[in-house]
């Protein structure tokens, strides 16, 4: 665990970056560091690996300070990714992934080979290896930062708004994969960011930081969202946390209606059976949905309704579910397998019921453990 | 007779080729001052460069002696110190490193105050040593612009070693001075193809040292 205790750095010139801050950072889970500029939070990270020395306090890397160790070590201990990767352009990307392990005087073979492991742990293509940083695109270069800062298998990772200078889509799959290294690896990681999405996403406990380096809230996500300990803290999560709290909750337990699901060459009789549905969802062959039509009429391919985005039970949250409902132009939302075959079919009604019911349970847990 | 013609009968002579007047000798002689000079500018500019870079500091003042060394004329500057030392290498060599200095050191100073300063960061973060910052991340990536900076001296010295002859010393002004005083064209003409093709030499060999030295990933982008 890393314990910051009561850090406090003012520089010369009498500026406060971080005030008395206090934070207990969990061993193996994603902790973010997230506030606007001005919050300290790039200063307390980089107070860890010792790139700032703190003022007043302390920071202890189990149990055992960190001005102790020769700081060198301390940083190659530590992996370190910074915003725009800084990788070193003069070398090749095999290279710039080896960089600690040779710095810990492992042979080039020995490090490469690793590197090369790295690279597909990240998501990048061997071919990639022997080309330099400059023919990468953004994303694939922080790709490369990740693994660098992986290649001696750090316990512990630093990373400065790593995903803030790719653009929105590659910055989501750089999130989805640093959640799927995560789950794989087990890092102690601390991630800052001024994206308090991004914060909500892949943070396991989230400080929120207010100018001039204090601590507004340290709490897992949904609490943050459910109960903000203020009025900054409130305002920085900005609109709808209620809607993005529902990110938290499962979809699974959503009763769904099979009844109004019909295939597209069905029968009189199949119709029959769904004429009580105030719309029918229509099908291919293999179960896929098409469209929504009304009861009563021929089906006609054509002239089905859009039937929305399809969420699917199980991955996606009751966020996905409402989502679908409300894109829906008949407000119900479509569910579907695994292989976008349609499992049935839910209301906005029946999601709003359990979302009260969620809400219900998640004040009940919260309850209990205080 | 035009140019040209002056040209070949120089070299066309074979008289020309031996002894300690012959174009070998005096070709070593002006290659030998203008590498010892290159080195002695090279040794002061590099490091205080490098350093004064690496830290960002000192910029006015390196900015102050570059204006100074460029404004002092180096022939003033060698009779100046004749005057004052005496005849011999050393009142030749002080004004040929003086012009040298500005050129090495403001553009090595320039080429590593301007770099990226994302993966020095990353690179410190990574826990390297100053030095190792500098040596393995700061220099391979600075390198075009600094080597760019000791051809520019490179290239001044030589020209400017001619003057060594002023002074009794040898290397391939000794042609033109002598040509002068003696009104033989032919060996002014000659001795001034000579510098400008050691200069032209210089050149290409820049080259190659930059192609040998400065890596794919670098060489790219400069």
């Amino acid at each position: 665990m890393i314990r910051i205790d009561a850090v406090t750095k003012r520089y010369d010139d009498g500026t406060v970056a971080v005030d008395r801050l206090s934070l207990d950072i969990p061993d193996r889970a994603i902790t973010v560091l997230v506030g606007p500029s001005g919050c300290g939070k790039t200063t307390t990270l980089r107070m860890i690996n010792r790139m700032v020395e703190p003022t007043e306090g302390g920071i202890f890397l189990d149990g055992a300070d960190i001005r102790r160790q020769p700081v060198d070590s301390l940083r190659r201990s530590m992996g370190y990714v910074i915003q725009n990767a800084g990788l070193f352009q003069h070398r090749t990307i095999l290279d710039n992934i080896a960089t600690v392990p040779r710095l810990l005087g492992w042979s080039k073979q020995r490090a490469r080979g690793r590197a090369a492991e790295l690279m597909e742990r990240v998501g990048l293509d061997a071919a990639l290896a022997r080309r330099y940083p400059y023919q990468l695109s953004g994303g694939q270069q922080q790709r490369v930062g990740v693994a660098r800062a992986l290649a001696a298998d750090p316990p512990v990772l630093l990373m400065d708004e790593p995903f803030s200078a790719v653009d929105p889509m590659v910055r989501k799959g750089l999130q989805d994969e640093l959640l799927r290294i995560q789950a794989e690896l087990g890092k102690t990681i601390v991630f800052v960011t001024h994206d308090i999405d991004e914060a909500v996403k892949l943070g396991t406990m989230v400080a929120v930081l207010r100018e001039g380096g204090r601590l507004a809230q340290f709490a897992p996500p949904v609490e943050l969202l459910s109960a903000p300990a203020d009025a900054f803290v409130e305002d920085f999560l900005g609109a709808d946390r209620g809607i993005r709290r529902l990110s938290f909750f499962p979809s699974a337990g959503l009763p769904l209606e099979t009844a109004p699901l019909v295939p597209l060459d069905a029968d009189a009789e199949r119709l029959a059976a769904g004429a009580d549905a105030p719309y029918l969802l229509v099908t291919d062959a293999d179960g896929r949905p098409l469209g929504w039509a009304e009861p009563g009429r021929p089906l006609e391919r054509d002239r089905l309704l859009d039937h929305g985005r399809p969420f699917r039970p199980g991955t996606d949250s009751l966020r996905s579910a409402l989502d679908g409902a409300v894109l829906s132009p008949t407000g119900w939302a479509v569910a579907v397998d695994g292989e976008g075959r349609a499992l049935g079919v839910v209301s906005q009604r029946v999601i709003g019921d359990a979302i009260r019911a969620a809400h219900g349970r998640a004040g009940a847990d919260a309850g209990a453990v205080r | 007779m035009n140019v040209l013609d002056l040209v070949r009968a120089f070299f066309g002579d074979g008289a020309h080729w031996h002894g300690y007047d012959g174009i070998p000798a005096r070709l070593a002689e002006h290659v030998t001052y203008s590498l010892a000079a290159l080195l002695l500018a090279a040794v002061i500019g590099l490091p205080v460069g490098l350093v004064t870079g690496h830290y960002g500091r000192g910029g006015n003042a390196l900015a102050l002696i570059a204006t100074a060394g460029r404004a002092l004329p180096s022939f003033g500057l060698l009779v100046l110190m004749v005057l004052w030392t005496g005849l011999g290498l050393v009142p030749v060599m002080i004004p040929l490193v003086v012009l040298a200095v500005p050129p090495i050191l403001v553009t090595t100073y320039e080429a590593v105050r301007t770099l990226d300063p994302s993966p020095v960061d990353a690179a410190r973060g990574m826990g390297m040593s100053e030095a190792r910052v500098l040596f393995r991340v700061e220099v391979p990536v600075a390198l075009p612009l600094i080597l760019s900076g000791l051809r520019t001296a490179a290239v001044q010295i030589i020209s400017t070693a001619t003057i060594a002859a002023y002074v009794g010393l040898g290397g391939l002004g000794r042609y033109i001075i002598d040509g002068l005083y003696q009104r033989d064209y032919e060996k002014v003409v000659g001795g001034a193809a000579l510098v400008a093709s050691l200069a032209l030499s210089t050149l290409a060999l820049f080259w190659a040292a930059f192609r040998l030295t400065v890596s794919r990933g670098v060489r790219a982008r400069a």
